[in-house]
């Protein structure tokens, strides 16, 4: 009996893509019951990028040439707001922690659960962009660059973010220091993406800035998780 | 002599320059200073109060 | 061979060490900064285009380049506190971050008075300038985290983190003037070819950067000291130390 018990579990031992799986599909359960939460992040998109008409000139003509600026701006904030509930919650009841006992390699789970955040929180972005976009001014022929670089944009906002929300989750009121600590590793993403998107309205080439992005978000796949793994174990003990 | 204060016009720009380089970087060393003092003067006086006998207890042994 | 290096990462040890090297380093630094200073400001010709203004590089570039090499100090001791767990080396990592930040304050507000008379303008958001107040950031980042944690080993570590992550912006900051095509003029010095500067106006620069590293040493030696005595408050050779320096021996 107890033999076949220990012969059955060494057969059902999980590979690295089913655990990848098995945390997504978690993800995305406890996100279909709480969706208000991940609403609230695309809302505060579109009202920031309605507060610059608002304050400046309801001119489309004027609008345009800050649009690109504006429109990453608001995204990297957005990111910065969903990222409070990317660990947090896990790590007050205890989820993480038993992540980290649990002998599965924490960076791989990790990073399943940043992908599936960015799935919920950086591709509403994506997909409302070129309709925030098109609100201030922006010529329908820029979309395809505005969303292509903000796909790839908020992929390593939400790799890089979740270094900082690995480091701050265990202090107390720590969302002003996540940003203060998140959005100067995110210059540089954010200089090339809207530089993308300024170069596609002026007609120039965006191979460059778009590169730049592609290879930025490559290395943070490679290397955010083990940040955020090393971070993560040190905020719960 | 007055050539050289002048910097060929440009006076205000090179000496506030050397003038701050001179701020901070005196300004670190006197601070850095002022902090060994005081963390030496806290260690010791702890150390005068703990060769005090029966000042120190499993309370305070700090 | 390492045997100093680990006699180092004893903190009795490195205390009195540090004691010791401040008084060398301080003033050869202040020695090496007089004769800089001499050398650029009056036997250093003025340049072609920029006149007298130019002498502004003296303070400026020396600065700058302290403000990406300290961080380089601070990410590697953070490095080997967290590999080696040498808690000491967590200690040099602490007492880097102020100096490097005003390094970095130095660095932009020199340049930025540089600026003025030289593109007309007191600041230009281009990869360097930009790259160089990002470093700015980096280090209050660090600050800040280290300081929101009450366990000295948890901020040790956490912000060990921080800063290795954050060592990605030196290369971008070095060769922000060499990949993009940038306000900010070329770099003056380089390993290889021959430097675009006559050697009349290298060797203040060169003897200046030398002093400013003996300077940070310096003060990096009483800050060293300083949280040894904070992280060892419980440690008995500390207490064996400050009492014979209160009887007065």
């Amino acid at each position: 009996m107890a033999q076949s018990l220990a012969g059955g579990a060494a057969a059902r031992e999980p590979g690295l893509l089913q655990i990848a799986g098995l945390i997504a599909a978690r993800e995305l359960r406890l996100a279909v019951r709480h969706w208000d939460q991940v609403a609230q992040p695309l809302i505060f998109f579109v009202v920031v990028t309605t507060l610059f008409p608002l304050a400046i000139s309801p001119s489309l003509t004027e609008l345009r040439n800050i649009a690109p600026g504006v429109v990453w701006v608001a995204a990297m904030l957005a990111s910065l707001l969903s990222l409070e509930s990317l660990f947090r919650p896990d790590v007050e009841d205890g989820t993480i922690e038993q992540w980290a006992l649990s002998g599965q390699p924490l960076p791989l789970m990790l990073l399943s659960k940043t992908v599936t955040h960015w799935l919920l929180a950086g591709l509403p972005l994506v997909i409302m962009a070129p309709v925030v976009g098109t609100a201030l001014g922006m010529p329908m022929s820029v979309w395809p660059v505005l969303a292509g670089s903000l796909a790839l944009g908020t992929g390593c906002l939400s790799l890089l973010g979740g270094i900082g929300a690995a480091l701050t989750v265990a202090v107390r009121r720590g969302s002003v220091l996540l940003a203060l600590l998140v959005l100067p590793l995110e210059m540089p993403v954010l200089i090339f993406g809207a530089r993308a998107v300024d170069l596609a309205m002026h007609g120039e080439a965006v191979a460059g800035p778009l590169n730049l992005l592609a290879a930025v978000l490559l290395l943070c796949l490679a290397l955010a998780p083990f940040a955020m793994s090393a971070a993560m174990r040190i905020s719960i003990e | 002599m007055a050539d050289f204060f002048h910097m060929g016009g440009y006076a205000g720009y090179v000496w506030s320059c050397y003038g701050l380089t001179l701020v901070v970087l005196l300004g670190n060393l006197w601070f850095a200073r002022r902090e060994l003092d005081s963390q030496v003067l806290r260690a010791t006086r702890r150390a005068q109060v703990s060769t005090i006998p029966g000042s120190t207890t499993s309370e305070n042994a700090s | 061979m390492w045997l100093w290096f680990y006699k180092l990462a004893s903190p009795p040890y490195a205390y009195a060490v540090a004691a010791k090297l401040r008084p060398w380093l301080l003033w050869s630094a202040i020695a090496l900064m007089i004769v800089a200073a001499y050398g650029g400001l009056v036997i250093a010709p003025p340049d072609y285009q920029q006149k007298d203004a130019f002498r502004i590089i003296y303070v400026h570039v020396p600065a700058a380049t302290m403000s990406l090499s300290v961080y380089v100090v601070l990410a590697v001791a953070a490095g080997i506190g967290v590999i080696w767990r040498i808690k000491l080396a967590h200690a040099v990592a602490a007492a880097c971050a102020p100096i490097g930040a005003w390094f970095t304050v130095l660095a932009l507000a020199t340049g930025s008075i540089w600026g003025k008379p030289m593109w007309g303008t007191w600041w230009e958001w281009d990869p360097r300038l930009t790259s160089e107040l990002i470093q700015l950031f980096l280090y209050l980042g660090y600050m800040a985290l280290r300081s929101s944690f009450d366990d000295t080993q948890r901020a040790d570590r956490a912000s060990a983190i921080l800063a290795i992550v954050g060592v990605v912006n030196v290369p971008v900051v070095k060769y922000s003037v060499v990949w993009w095509n940038s306000l900010h003029q070329g770099p003056s010095i380089s390993k290889l070819g021959a430097p675009s500067i006559t050697s009349d106006m290298l060797w203040p620069l060169l003897t200046m950067m030398l002093a400013f590293m003996l300077y940070f040493a310096a003060v990096l030696c009483d800050r060293i000291r300083s949280e040894i005595l904070k992280r060892e408050r419980n440690a008995s050779w500390l207490s064996g130390v400050m009492s014979t320096r209160a009887v007065g021996t």
